[in-house]
């Protein structure tokens, strides 16, 4: 074994010891303490457990490499994903606290006078939470094929035995707990490097200064992106493509989205206080902004090295024999794949796609002369030589960028092993996260609340342990087989979540008057409207001239939203008024004291 | 509940008020800085950056956190106000 694996399976192997042990100690003994923690989680802990439980897999490995390729456009995700808590903070998480149970469908359930409106909430929130758990099971095991070395099947499966053991075991105490220890690996696994990168290019230690630097030549590092693009036929790196009204929208469903995600809101059920749930939205976005400010430097310098790197100082392409290490390595992962097109010899990136089809490369059998793999779907090789010197020969995937990023800028192996580690635990944090909601729903929400009202907590309980072990099996099949659904988890949990949950609760808080009518009527709408619209879009072929005022799936659940707020303030204008007893309900929330009571049912 | 009806409203009032005007500069940062008014910013420097470029990647992130601790604090002070804290 070389030391790099050894120092890979050290630090993997210590972080999930670590998990372990917290999950022993944090075993949950009451639905109470399994749902919600028994309501007693310190807020800066909440903070970080929030933060771990939100930044996934996609945060960790894939925001840096999407912002990379997207440059200026991908604003939308890092305002988006976190703007989204200045709303939950002022608008749902104090009073929804005050509320105090233990679930998003309690809260609509119950608001609203209706079982029907209860199922509709308890749908949502187990589509939402499955397509994005499957992407978390999936990213566990693609970490794990390229850095243990197992197949990404095996890693699947070892990573669903890891949160089996403390979802199940623990219920949301344990997973709170595990999460904060989550935070502190994920959030060292992703500032390090950065530090290391950013003082290596710039000479700034922090990425989030570094990248408003000035390089060797004179040039800022966004200059010199925007100028080594535009040599290469790429968009400028600091212009925008889509157009704003798009970008308007985008951030809009992704804000409301974030605000309206149940594993998010169930968040803020286990502190104390109302006074600790505002509090804590303070600490998680602090604690995610530590990594989202680091992003965009990220982003830019990966971007900077990957051109120098496969380009070489000319901007005119190196021989894949002079390729370094990590080109190779990552070759084998199937995450780069080069196709010589004009048969030179030298690896060259340019704009195009260098694969035909969706630009990602087969690989066949074997290997070329030179040692690269045999790709068997090359693209003409066709360009435009006005704009570019020549064609894009590189698929280099976008993942690659954080997951890469130490050995591209040769750090030292135990950086290697510590982003091992960090993207795990992000992975995993989240994952637990998820499932621990969808059981909640299936326990609680579904046969407690809705089917058989009679059984006891321990039944309740054992319920919701089953509902856990359920949900980690079908979670770890979508990992193994990805459904369709998975790659457009960002429209589909994002759109549903703005278009159904966010304004329902919003409406519940700040209108005595929204009726049982007007919500279901408005989530039906909202829902319906988003769903159609998604899937059009991505699974039957829509086209681009298609799209309802140029907006793209991802925005469309802020249309959606908008639909369901006029759809029901309109029915619930024409429909008699919510009982006493709710507007009463609706009153007390807003006012903060006697929140500890409210929780011991 | 401890607090009087009317008091019930007036802290109800207040707080409409306060969650408004923190949504203001928060709309302001994101959508307006960042977005729609992102290409007349990018023509001042701001140490290095473009300025629209800036609120849009890093700026806007800052804002949000200073305005949910600033929001907590008027929270807490409007809570002690009307006696209805915890």
């Amino acid at each position: 074994m070389e030391t790099q694996d050894i120092l890979n399976f050290t630090f993997i192997g210590a972080s999930f010891a670590l998990y372990i042990g917290i999950a022993i100690w944090a075993r949950a003994g009451s639905t109470k303490e399994f749902y919600v923690a028994g309501g007693g989680v310190h807020p800066i802990a909440n903070g970080m457990a929030t933060a771990a439980d939100w930044m996934s897999a996609a945060s960790f490995i894939s925001l840096a490499g999407i912002i990379s390729f997207m440059g200026r456009d991908g604003a939308a995700y890092l305002m988006g994903w976190t703007g989204g808590y200045v709303m939950l903070a002022m608008l749902l998480a104090p009073y929804l606290r005050k509320f105090g149970k233990f679930t998003v469908p309690d809260f609509v359930g119950d608001r609203y006078y209706s079982n029907f409106a209860r199922v509709i909430a308890v749908i949502c929130t187990i589509i939402i939470s499955f397509t994005y758990v499957a992407g978390q099971m999936r990213g566990v095991g693609i970490v794990f094929s390229r850095f243990l070395g197992v197949g990404i099947n095996e890693g699947v499966v070892l990573g669903m035995a890891i949160v089996f053991f403390y979802a199940v075991l623990g219920g949301m105490k344990g997973i709170t707990y595990t999460q904060v220890a989550q935070y502190v690996v994920l959030i060292l696994a992703y500032t390090v490097p950065a530090l290391f990168l950013s003082f290596q290019i710039t000479g700034h230690i922090l990425p989030q200064t570094g990248l408003g630097a000035t390089l060797a030549d004179g040039q800022s590092v966004l200059a010199t992106i925007n100028s080594l693009s535009t040599e290469l036929g790429l968009k400028e790196y600091t212009a925008g493509g889509k157009s704003t009204l798009d970008m308007f929208f985008v951030t809009a469903a992704l804000m409301c989205g974030t605000a309206g995600l149940p594993h998010v809101i169930v968040r803020f059920f286990t502190v104390p206080t109302v006074k600790d749930a505002r509090t804590s939205a303070g600490w998680a976005l602090a604690f995610i902004a530590i990594l989202y400010t680091a992003v965009p430097g990220v982003a830019a310098f990966g971007k900077l090295n990957l051109i120098n790197t496969v380009n070489g100082p000319e901007n005119t392409g190196v021989a894949y024999t002079a390729m370094p290490e990590w080109f190779k390595t990552w070759e084998e992962s199937g995450l780069i794949g080069w196709s010589d097109l004009n048969g030179d010899g030298k690896v060259q990136y340019a704009a195009g796609k260098a694969f035909a089809g969706k630009g990602k490369p087969a690989f066949g059998e074997g290997r070329n002369a030179n040692g690269s793999r045999v790709t068997t779907n090359a693209a003409s090789g066709k360009f435009d030589a006005t704009k570019q010197p020549f064609a894009n020969e590189v698929y280099v995937d976008r993942d690659i960028m954080v997951l890469a990023n130490p050995e591209i800028a040769q750090l030292p192996g135990w950086v290697i092993a510590l982003v091992a580690a960090g993207a795990v635990a992000a992975a995993l944090s989240t994952a637990a996260g998820l499932l621990l909601v969808i059981s909640t729903a299936i326990a609680h929400d579904l046969m407690k609340k809705t089917i058989n009202p009679k059984i006891t907590e321990k039944q309740e309980m054992m319920y919701a342990r089953l509902a856990a072990v359920g949900a980690i099996l079908v979670a770890g099949y979508f990992g193994i087989n990805p459904p369709g659904f998975v790659a457009i988890v960002v429209a589909l949990a994002f759109g549903l979540a703005a278009s159904s949950f966010f304004p329902v609760i919003v409406m519940g808080i700040f209108s005595t008057r929204m009726n049982k009518e007007g919500a279901i009527a408005g989530m039906i709408v909202g829902i319906g409207s988003t769903m159609a619209y998604i899937v059009y879009f991505k699974f039957m072929g829509g086209t681009k001239d298609e799209l309802f005022m140029g907006i793209s799936p991802e925005g469309f659940g802020t249309v959606g939203m908008i639909l369901n707020f006029i759809v029901a303030f309109i029915v619930s204008s024409m429909t008699p008024p919510p009982p006493v007893q709710i507007q009463e309900l609706v009153e007390s929330i807003r006012i903060p004291r006697g929140a500890g009571d409210a929780h011991a049912h | 509940m401890s607090i009087s009806k009317e008091d019930a409203q007036a802290y109800w009032k207040e707080n409409i008020k306060i969650i408004f005007s923190y949504l203001v500069v928060w709309f302001a940062v994101s959508f307006g800085c960042g977005i729609l008014f992102i290409e007349e910013l990018n023509s001042i420097d701001f140490f290095g950056f473009q300025l629209g470029f800036w609120f849009a990647q890093q700026g806007s992130i800052f804002v949000f956190c200073g305005l949910i601790i600033a929001y907590a604090a008027s929270m807490n002070k409007l809570d002690q106000k009307y006696d209805v804290h915890e």
